[in-house]
Formats: C-alpha cells, sequence, structure tokens
C-alpha cells in the first residue's frame, strides 16, 4: 500500500507549482508581452498629456504604479484562473493529491513575479521618459514594499472571486477589466488629484483597494509636503493598511465561499 | 474488498434524472467497463466515483472510502484520465509528466511513463503541438504516473483512428496485466469485448444487464442461428441444438455457406438500450 509512504509538503508542492506557472506564463509569449506594455503605454501617452512639472511626474508614475500592479494581479491572475478552470488545469488537479492550497501558493508565486516585473517596467519609463526620481529613504522604500504586498494580496484574491464570474476564458477579460478600468478613473490614476471627482465617485473608489495603494505609492515617490493634495490632506498610511488589510481578509473568505473546480453545474 | 462498491446511486439535473438507481461492484484487478449511448448517465456515473460530483443518494465505496469525503492519501490511490483537457499546452510532454510525479509519494519513473504511452519521440515537445490521439496518451501517462491501484477512462478512445486505438488497447492491457484496476467507460462495443472482464450496460440512468462481454444479455445460451445455401437458395434455422441440426443436413453432402452465428455483441446491446 503506498498510504504508508507521506505524500509531499503542502509548501514543496506550492514552489513545484510556482515553478510551472512561471514557466508556463513567461512562454506564451503576447500574453506577456500584452499584459505588460498595457499600462506602460498608458502611462506614455497620459503622461505625455498630464506631466508639465516635475512633481506631476512623479504623483503620476506612483499611480500608474498602483494600476500596473492591479492589472498583473487582479486581472491578471482572474484570467490565468478562469482559463485554469476552462482548459482541465482545475479538474485535473482535483482528480490529484496537490492540496488546493499549493495551487495557490503556486499562483502567489506567479503573481509576485509578475507584479514585480511590471513594476520594473513602469518605473524603467518612468525614469527613462518622465525623469522621475527613483526613491532612497529606507523608510519610503519600506512603504513600498508592505503596500505593494497587501495590495497584490488583496487584488489577487479578489480577481481569484471575480474570475468565478466569468462563464469562460473568452469572457473573463472582458468581465476584469470592466471594474479594473472603472477603478482607475475613480481612484486617482487617470483623473488626478482626487479632489477634482464629484463626492459621489470619490467615496467609492474609497471603497475599493485601487485608491488606496495609489495613495501609497504617492508617498513614497512625492516629498510629504505634497500630502495636502490627498483628498484627506495626509498620506493617511495607517488607513491604508486598515482597508488594504481588511480586503485581505474579506477576499480570503469570498474565494473560500465561491471558489469553484469547474465551470459545469456540479 | 471490491474496488468499487455502489448502491442505488441517484443524481439528478435541473431537467432529468441522469442516474436513477445505480448498483455496481468491480472487483480488484479488473477490467470493468460501462457500456451506454450518450446521455445514458456514464460520465455523470464516473464523476461521482471520481470525487469530482456530487451525488443526490446512494452508498458510495471506491477503494474503501467515499469519494465525497476522501481526502488527499485517497486521491493518491486513484488516477483519472481525463478526455477534453487542454492544459499545460506550454509545457514539453516530460516537463508536464515529471511535474504530476511530484504530487506523489511513490510515483512511476516519468521516462518509463513516457515510454509506455508511446511518446519517447515526442517528450521534448510542447504539448500543445501533439495530435489529439498523442494528447489522449499524455492523458493517460498523468493518470498513471502516482501507481494508481484504479484507473477511471471516460470515453478514452473516442475519435482515434483505428491504428490509435489498437495502441491504446495494448496500453490498457499492459495496465491491467500490472494489476490495476480499471474502470472504463465506451460507446464502443469492440472495446468493451477487447478488453474488459465484465460489462455493465447502462440505459436511461439503470444497469439493464451485467456480465462477461461472452454471457451478457443471455447471450452464450441464445438460440444459435445456421445458414447455408443449396440449389434452392439460402436458408436459415434458429435452434438451441446447432450441432444437431447441422449433422442431419450434413447427410445430404456438402452444405454451401455453412455458418452458426449467436446474437453478437451488438444485437444484444442494441436489444438491451432499445
Amino acid at each position: 500500500m503506498t498510504t504508508a509512504t507521506a505524500l509531499p509538503g503542502l509548501f514543496s508542492l506550492g514552489l513545484a507549482r510556482g515553478g510551472t506557472e512561471l514557466r508556463e506564463f513567461f512562454r506564451q509569449r503576447e500574453n506577456v508581452v500584452f499584459t505588460f506594455s498595457l499600462p506602460a503605454v498608458i502611462m506614455l501617452l497620459l503622461g505625455t498629456v498630464y506631466v508639465k512639472q516635475p512633481i506631476q511626474g512623479q504623483l503620476f508614475a506612483a499611480s500608474m504604479v498602483g494600476a500596473g500592479i492591479i492589472s498583473t494581479s487582479f486581472v491578471g491572475l482572474g484570467i490565468s484562473i478562469a482559463a485554469d478552470r476552462e482548459d482541465g488545469t482545475l479538474k485535473r488537479l482535483h482528480g490529484t493529491p496537490m492540496p488546493l492550497a499549493s495551487y495557490f501558493i503556486g499562483k502567489t508565486i506567479l503573481v509576485l513575479v509578475s507584479s514585480l516585473a511590471e513594476v520594473v517596467l513602469l518605473l524603467a519609463v518612468a525614469w527613462l521618459r518622465f525623469d522621475v526620481e527613483l526613491p532612497t529613504d529606507p523608510k519610503k522604500i519600506a512603504t513600498f514594499a508592505w503596500v505593494f504586498l497587501l495590495g497584490v494580496i488583496a487584488c489577487s484574491l479578489l480577481g481569484t472571486v471575480v474570475s468565478s464570474l466569468a462563464k469562460s476564458t473568452r469572457s473573463a477579460p472582458a468581465v476584469l477589466n470592466l471594474p479594473y478600468i472603472i477603478l482607475q478613473f475613480i481612484s486617482g490614476v487617470f483623473i488626478s488629484p482626487l479632489t477634482a471627482l464629484p463626492d459621489s465617485l470619490q467615496i467609492t473608489g474609497a471603497i475599493f483597494p485601487l485608491k488606496w495603494v495609489c495613495q501609497g505609492f504617492r508617498s513614497v515617490f512625492a516629498s510629504d509636503e505634497y500630502q495636502v493634495l490627498e483628498v484627506a490632506g495626509s498620506w493617511e498610511l495607517g488607513k491604508i493598511a486598515l482597508v488594504l488589510g481588511a480586503w485581505c481578509v474579506a477576499g480570503l473568505l469570498l474565494v473560500t465561499r465561491t471558489f469553484r473546480w469547474t465551470n459545469d453545474n456540479r | 474488498m471490491n474496488a468499487i462498491r455502489v448502491r442505488g446511486l441517484r443524481k439528478a439535473y435541473k431537467d432529468h434524472q441522469a442516474v436513477d438507481g445505480v448498483d455496481l461492484d468491480v472487483e480488484r484487478g479488473e477490467v470493468f467497463a460501462v457500456l451506454g449511448p450518450n446521455g445514458a448517465g456514464k460520465t455523470t456515473t464516473v464523476e461521482i466515483l471520481e470525487g469530482h460530483r456530487r451525488r443526490d443518494a446512494g452508498e458510495v465505496h471506491v477503494l474503501g472510502d467515499d469519494p465525497g469525503k476522501a481526502g488527499r492519501t485517497w486521491r493518491s490511490r486513484i488516477g483519472i484520465v481525463l478526455q477534453t483537457a487542454t492544459d499545460a499546452a506550454e509545457l514539453t510532454v516530460a516537463e508536464s509528466v515529471r511535474h504530476f510525479a511530484k504530487y506523489y509519494a511513490d510515483p512511476r519513473q516519468p521516462d518509463e511513463v513516457i515510454e509506455l504511452v508511446g511518446l519517447t519521440e515526442k517528450a521534448k515537445s510542447r504539448v500543445r503541438t501533439l495530435s489529439g490521439g498523442q494528447r489522449r496518451r499524455l492523458d493517460v501517462a498523468l493518470g498513471i504516473i502516482g501507481r494508481p491501484e484504479l484507473v477511471f477512462l471516460d470515453e478514452p478512445t473516442t475519435g482515434f483512428d483505428p491504428e490509435a486505438r489498437r495502441h491504446f488497447w495494448t496500453l490498457i492491457r499492459k495496465l491491467a496485466a500490472e494489476g490495476t484496476t480499471i474502470l472504463l467507460t465506451t460507446h464502443y462495443l469492440d472495446e468493451a469485448e477487447a478488453l474488459a472482464d465484465r460489462v455493465a450496460v447502462l440505459a436511461k440512468g439503470r444497469i439493464v444487464a451485467e456480465g462477461t462481454p461472452a454471457t451478457l444479455g443471455g447471450r452464450h445460451s441464445a438460440d444459435a442461428t445456421v445458414r447455408w445455401t443449396d440449389d434452392r437458395g439460402p436458408h436459415e434455422i434458429s435452434t438451441s441444438e446447432p450441432t444437431k441440426v447441422i449433422a442431419e443436413l450434413a447427410k445430404h453432402g456438402e452444405l454451401a455457406e455453412l455458418t452458426v452465428s449467436r446474437p453478437t455483441l451488438e444485437d444484444v446491446y442494441l436489444e438491451l438500450i432499445a
């Protein structure tokens, strides 16, 4: 009986999944090129209009980096899980001793790596085209790190939840991109400062993670005198941590309730 | 203990009763085929046994556990061969087999499995470049990499050309010879006849007959048909004693085009599902 031998650990299987996820992801060339380049292209186009003074470049680049990691986590992960559900990846895994937790560890590795790559690309464009200064203060870099992590985790979980709404791989990009684009409008990415928006849109935007991620990144890329431009007149770092943390918890609960292995009704 | 034991299994979808009281026993080491037309409930039944689908009622034991509640250890003892998956498209054959081997405590050697399913020449090819038949053989490789005690094959050769089917059958026979229990669904009668120790015919969610391919539906004890031709044309006699009939006829000399036939599996099957 094979039952006597221990099955591989959850975490080592997660690492194996992560390696395979990355390998598959980076071999899909068009996917990589288009997923990655879209935020950079938008940054180039909008930046050319918006950025007149250095501080505008700093603030805009920070918001675009926020939007960039939401595209790799929320949109990217959501599409990849919808695809796994449709092409049989999840069904096959469900028939093996691989635990669901290891699958998600693998996806986490994929999202962290692709999000970091997105940040690097966006910062490179910002630096080359808009002369954006990168933060050197360790305190600011630490802020960047925790906002990045919380933002990526919260949005990954939400992308996983929303992927369950997509009936097929074909509809997944539409289902995920609509909220993403709306959020970019009302979270201070495309339209900045946020105070230019009507109150109702400001409040709606403040419910979701993107606004807080962008605000956190603005605190990293702009000096503290510019926090007066924010809606609250300050960077609100504590509140950012609170809102993003709450979304992580809510996202996890929603994922456990909505996750499906396949598209058909069991 | 049987590999599979099912009593009173029922499953309904919105508009119809897909499985309507199925009882099933599959012994260890047996190749068991579930025959039935499309929509008979074959896939639903198998997916419940695999733990992929919930049941409405009934008692189900697969390798001693309830598939609806069984955990990782149980899943490491079964092998599921998927039919329609297009996953792992960007991996190579060898990469995907090696990756799945990592899930198990005591997997087979990936290279040996690739050899067994006849994909050695394709080991370094991306999965998306495989033909339909090659893709299904990879599915078998991934289904057996964990050294399963029981393998599920749901209509494994649908869409295969005749040569590919023969190769596939050889592969299944190899697995069976190693002592693996195999549950196979098919709507090809020759496949059931070629591979299965026992068959069950499923129609409209119920098992309407069960037995060895040779005895299914009373096939072995049914009347034989003796046919021959003489100056007056072709003749046909239905009899329970064909030897006696032929002995009688032989007194008149050589019989042209003499045949003795029993109902084919197809005759019995068509009768059963009608």
